[in-house]
């Protein structure tokens, strides 16, 4: 519930009910969301969203780094399943890309 | 401190607490909605989803959390409609979709989802639904960090703020706090990276002997948050008193509709009579809320306690600490030494 979710604004529109909602992607998966708080995002606006809210306005790289820690950590699929995983694995994820791991050496 | 509970998950998981240098000892906060919950609420959720006319839609979260007796899982397998939604609007959808049906969702949260829980209210109002209410159970985090930081048991010296809480309701309303009790406290985010930059922002200003609010989260936080969202929360909450969970009352922590929105209102439109809440007593959630105790301290930890049958609220919620450790240091749990130290 704490953890909000950065995605990409697609669309814009205003069906009947009043309120201005948006289709916004978050890496290949889009979800209708309500703009009623942020009156000023525009198509292609980066937000992050709670519950269904956008509810702050960020910039690009920012929401794309986030966005890659959310997906590791496999968080898109509880938002979309509402379920905690029942599996977990025994290691802890990767927080470093091979690469970076490569460079290490000795630590 | 970190006050989240989204904050608590990604220390235990990424194992930030055992990076550290021995000198720092991350305390974990009271920031998990779903554990503070008073179970006079669940047992009332409870009783109110369990009529056949109720459509009982709630955060996923609050399903398996214990009240006195049962639990909406209980409910909803014993036949009750009991339904999971992602966002509040998808209930008020539900109430436009069944004319004949009472819909009640459960609005609890900190001050993050209720832009959200009160827009639902909102919506319900300009569409002149008569079916729908909202059981309200909203907690403050300014009010938790007094009692937290004012006892006389604290150790706290720096608080990591809840990056999300803030995004909302801005950071000026921290900035008293960081001058009553002469303690830093940093906005942060939730990645592993933030974190440790709200960390080490810490530590710079216990070294330089400063007391200031700073903060990480700057690409989503801004010192006003979002005044629309604040607006329309106002207009449709009032703050009250607010029993915590596992701590008891905390004067002014909380928030319930206005008299002007008491159409909305399920405790009013159901009239549930409470019957008096039981804990188990082995339950520690109290301790562990308020940073005294780790989970792994408690002798029911991973024993008498677990997910799928918890003692308490910390070890069913996502962002309980109970569950963290649990299903992230659950070789440590089994190995545990036998006086009940936390293990390296």
């Amino acid at each position: 519930m704490c953890l909000g979710i950065p995605g990409k604004v697609l669309e814009i529109h205003t069906p009947d009910g009043g309120m201005p909602m948006g289709k916004v992607e978050f890496g290949g998966i889009a979800r209708d969301v309500c703009l009623v708080y942020l009156p000023e995002v525009v198509v292609g606006d980066w937000v992050l969203v709670h519950v269904g809210f956008a509810l702050s306005k960020l910039d690009e790289q920012e929401a794309r780094e986030i966005f890659s820690y959310i997906e590791q950590i496999g968080e898109l699929a509880e938002a979309d399943e509402l379920a905690m995983p029942d599996e977990l694995p025994d290691e802890l994820p990767e927080a470093l890309s091979p690469a970076e791991r490569e460079g290490e050496g000795a630590a | 401190m970190e006050i989240c509970g989204g904050q608590t998950h990604a220390i235990v998981r990424f194992g930030l607490d055992e990076i550290l240098p021995d000198e720092i000892t991350l305390i974990h906060g009271p920031g998990c909605p779903v554990c503070v919950t008073p179970i006079e609420m669940i047992d009332k959720a409870v009783a109110i989803a369990s009529r056949p006319e109720v459509i009982f839609c709630s955060y996923g979260d609050m399903l398996r959390v214990p009240g006195s007796a049962q639990d909406l899982l209980t409910v909803k397998s014993a036949g009750g409609d009991v339904r999971v939604v992602y966002s509040p609007l998808d209930a008020v959808q539900l109430a436009r979709q069944h004319p004949d049906r009472q819909v009640v969702f459960f609005a609890i949260g900190f001050e993050t989802t209720a832009p959200a829980n009160v827009m639902s209210v909102v919506q319900a109002q300009r569409l002149g639904l008569d079916n729908f209410s909202v059981l309200v159970s909203h907690v403050l985090v300014p009010p938790a960090l007094h009692a937290v930081l004012g006892s006389p048991r604290n150790l706290v010296q720096g608080v990591l703020a809840a990056g999300h809480v803030c995004a909302v309701m801005g950071t000026r309303e921290y900035e008293p706090i960081v001058a009553q009790y002469h303690t830093p406290i940093v906005v942060t985010g939730f990645e592993p990276l933030d974190i440790l930059q709200g960390i080490y922002m810490c530590v710079r200003q216990l070294e330089e002997g400063r007391a200031e609010l700073e903060n990480q989260y700057a690409r989503v936080v801004r010192p006003a948050g979002n005044p629309a969202a604040i607006a329309q929360v106002q207009q449709v909450l009032q703050t009250v008193p607010r029993k915590w969970r596992g701590i008891g009352e905390i004067p002014a922590s909380g928030w319930a509709l206005r008299p002007a929105y008491a159409d909305f209102d399920a405790d009013l439109r159901f009239q549930v009579q409470h019957v008096a809440a039981a804990e188990p007593a082995e339950c520690l959630a109290g301790e562990v809320l308020q940073g005294h105790r780790k989970p792994p301290e408690c002798p029911a930890f991973g024993r008498r306690c677990t997910p799928d049958s918890p003692l308490g609220a910390p070890m069913v919620s996502a962002e309980g600490a109970c569950a963290a450790y649990y299903h992230y240091r659950r070789r440590e749990s089994r190995d545990r030494p036998a006086e009940g130290t936390e293990p390296r």
